[in-house]
C-alpha cells in the first residue's frame, strides 16, 4: 500500500464531549484505499512542546466525498493544538499506515472499546455492515455518559451496549466486566478491540481461555510511523517489532501480553 | 552550473546531504516519498554481528524541540543484513553507507570484513558512540586509547572509506577525532545523541525502560555545531556534521563550521521529504550567494 503525505483541508472540527472532537479532512484527490484500523500521522508544527507528529486511527471514510475523519481526545498540547483547528485550515498528514484489522471474517462479531479506542471502531463496524452483510456488537465503555462521543452513530451498523465507570449511562464498570465479555463471549468468532492497555490484556486472556480469536489496536508512543525509527516497539513471539508497520492491530496470539 | 558534489577520501558523492544512520531504515521505508537516488548518500540501521531485539518498551521520550531515544542497536545482524536487505539497496543510484557497531573489537571486525565484499557499499561508518547498550558502543568512544585502538583494528580489515562516528559525551571530542585520524580514519561524523533523561514527576518514574537514553533533535544543534567546529579546526580529514539538522539553513551552518557534509537524522521522522527539500535548499543558498561548489563553503565562516 503506497503511503502518501498530504496537505488536507479541515471541512470541519465538531466538538463532541468536553475531552472529544472529531475533524473532518478533505483531499483535493480521490483517497488511496483504506482499511480499518489503519492510521495517520498528523504534523502539529510550531507549538511549544510539540515535536512529532501524532498518530491518529482512521474513524469513518466518505470515498463519495473523499474525506475521512479522525476522533480525537484532548490528551497534551498537541492534541490540544489540534482543537483549535478551524474549517478551512490544512493539515500536513502521512497516509495510510500500518496494517488493518483482519476484515475476512463471518459470523458474530464483537467491538470493544474504551476511551479513545473507540475510534478505528466506527470505520470497522461500518466496514463489516457494508462490505460482509455483518452488524457487530458493539461495546463502549467510557468514563461517564457525558465523554461518550457520538456513540448514536454506531446503532447504524449493529447492536450497541454501553458501559461507564461511574454508572451514569449502560452498566456500571469497566468495558471488560460487562457480560458480554465476562459471560457470552461464547458466541462470538472475532472480538476486536482498541483501548488502554489494561483493558487489552484483559480481553486478549478472556480471548485466550475461551479460544476466541482476537485483535487488539495498540496505541504505543512512536516518532516515525513509517518504521524506520523503532521507538514503538511491542514484545511479540517474534521479538520486538513495530507497532507502526507490523501493526497498530495485532492478533493476541503474536503478542506476549504480561 | 553549481557543483554539490564532494569526496570523502576515496567516496565521492553527488550532494552533501546524507540520511543518518537509525533515521532511515534501509531507505526502502522512505522509497514512497522521496526519489533515494537524489540523496548524498544512505547510512543504513547499525548493524551488529548477531541479531539483536534491543531495549524494551518504551524507547522513546518527546522532549522540547527533540527527542530521547534508547533503541538500543535492535537489528537483525550482518548476516540479515547481507542476504536479505542487501539484494533489495545495492541498486539504488546512490551510496549505501553501514553503520557498524558490538561489544567487542573482533565483532566489529568479523562485520567489517563481511561488509569488505560487498561490491555496492562503499564506506562505512564505525559506530563507537551508541549510548544505548550495555557493552562496547560508546565505551569504545569515550577514550582516546580505546577509540584508536578500534579504528586501527577496522582499518586493517577494512580496506574502503572508514568513517568513524563520534560521541558528544566526552570531555574533549577534539582529541578523540585527532586520534581516529592517526589511526587510519578516513573521515569522522558527529555528532550521535548526547546522553539525557526524562522523568515523569507524578508517576516518580522515569519515562525510558533504560532510564538514560539518547537526545536528538533542535535542541541539540548548538552542541553538534561547536564540536563540528572545534575538530574541522582539529583535524585534517574530512568531517561530516550532524545533530539536529532540521532544514537547509541549518545544513549550511554544518558546512561553514567546516562539514564537508551533512546528515540528516531525526528531522526524517517529522518529514520523510526533508532530506530532498533540504539539498534543494543548499542549491538556492549557493545561487543567492554565488557560489558554484559546495567545497567552497565548507569552513568558509566569516568572523
Amino acid at each position: 500500500m503506497k503511503k502518501t503525505i498530504q496537505d488536507l483541508k479541515v471541512l470541519r472540527n465538531k466538538k463532541l464531549t468536553s475531552d472529544f472532537f472529531e475533524l473532518e479532512l478533505k483531499a483535493a484527490e480521490p483517497l488511496p484505499e483504506l482499511y480499518p484500523g489503519q492510521f495517520v500521522q498528523v504534523l502539529i508544527d510550531n507549538v511549544r512542546n510539540v515535536f512529532l507528529r501524532r498518530p491518529f486511527s482512521i474513524h469513518d471514510v466518505n470515498y463519495q466525498q473523499n474525506t475521512f475523519s479522525l476522533l480525537i481526545k484532548l490528551a497534551g498540547p498537541g492534541t490540544r493544538q489540534l482543537s483549535y483547528t478551524e474549517e478551512g485550515d490544512f493539515l500536513n498528514i502521512i497516509y495510510p499506515l500500518g496494517k488493518p484489522f483482519t476484515l475476512d471474517v463471518q459470523g458474530d462479531i464483537l467491538l470493544v472499546g474504551g476511551g479513545c479506542g473507540i475510534a478505528p471502531l466506527l470505520f470497522l463496524a461500518r466496514y463489516l455492515y457494508d462490505n460482509k452483510n455483518i452488524a457487530p456488537d458493539i461495546l463502549i465503555g467510557g468514563k461517564s455518559a457525558d465523554n461518550l462521543p457520538d456513540i448514536d452513530k454506531y446503532k447504524a451498523f449493529g447492536r450497541v451496549f454501553l458501559t461507564t465507570e461511574d454508572g451514569s449511562l449502560g452498566m456500571c464498570g469497566l468495558v471488560s466486566d460487562h457480560t458480554l465479555l465476562q459471560k457470552e463471549c461464547q458466541k462470538y468468532s472475532m472480538l476486536y478491540a482498541c483501548g488502554p492497555e489494561p483493558m487489552l490484556k484483559i480481553i486478549a486472556g478472556i480471548a485466550k481461555e475461551k479460544l476466541i480469536e482476537c485483535e487488539v489496536s495498540l496505541e504505543n508512543l512512536m516518532a516515525c510511523g513509517i518504521g524506520a525509527c523503532l521507538c514503538c516497539v511491542v514484545d511479540t513471539v517474534d521479538g520486538n517489532v513495530c507497532t507502526c508497520t507490523e501493526g497498530p492491530v495485532f492478533n493476541v496470539k503474536r503478542l506476549k501480553f504480561s | 552550473m553549481i557543483d554539490l558534489s564532494i569526496k570523502i577520501s576515496g567516496l565521492r558523492l553527488k550532494n552533501p546531504v546524507m540520511v543518518a544512520s537509525g533515521t532511515f531504515g534501509y531507505g526502502l521505508e522512505f522509497a514512497d516519498f522521496v526519489a533515494l537516488s537524489e540523496l548524498g548518500a544512505i547510512i543504513v540501521k547499525g548493524t551488529t554481528l548477531e541479531p539483536r531485539q534491543g531495549n524494551p518498551y518504551p524507547r522513546m521520550v518527546e522532549t522540547a524541540s527533540g527527542m530521547l531515544n534508547a533503541v538500543g542497536l535492535q537489528n537483525k545482524g550482518i548476516d540479515y543484513f547481507i542476504a536479505e536487505i542487501y539484494p533489495n539497496i545495492k541498486d539504488f543510484d546512490t551510496a549505501i553507507i553501514v553503520n557498524v557497531s558490538g561489544a567487542k573489537v573482533e565483532d566489529y571486525i568479523k562485520v567489517a570484513e563481511k561488509l569488505n565484499d560487498l561490491e555496492k557499499i562503499p564506506a562505512i561508518e564505525l559506530n563507537i558512540s551508541c549510548p544505548n547498550v550495555k557493552q562496547g558502543g560508546m565505551a569504545f568512544g569515550t577514550s582516546c586509547e580505546s577509540a584508536a585502538e578500534i579504528t586501527g583494528a577496522i582499518r586493517k580489515a577494512y580496506k574502503k572509506t572508514l568513517i568513524v562516528k563520534l560521541s558528544p559525551n566526552v570531555t574533549n571530542i577534539t582529541e578523540i577525532a585527532k586520534a581516529v585520524e592517526d589511526a587510519g580514519a578516513d573521515s569522522v561524523s558527529l555528532i550521535n545523541t548526547l546522553l539525557g533523561m526524562a522523568i515523569d514527576a507524578e508517576k516518580r518514574k522515569p519515562l525510558l525502560s533504560t532510564v538514560t537514553g539518547g537526545l536528538s533533535g533542535p535542541c541539540i544543534k548548538p552542541v553538534a555545531l561547536r564540536m563540528v567546529w572545534q575538530v574541522a579546526k582539529a583535524v585534517k580529514i574530512p568531517v561530516i556534521g550532524m545533530g539536529g539538522i532540521m532544514n537547509a539553513t541549518d545544513a549550511i551552518e554544518f558546512i561553514l563550521a567546516g562539514a564537508s557534509a551533512v546528515q540528516v537524522g531525526t528531522a526524517n521522522f517529522i518529514d520523510p521529504q526533508v532530506s530532498v527539500k533540504i539539498i534543494d535548499g543548499i542549491k538556492d543558498y549557493m545561487e543567492r550567494h554565488e557560489f558554484s561548489s559546495i567545497n567552497d563553503i565548507v569552513g568558509n565562516l566569516i568572523y
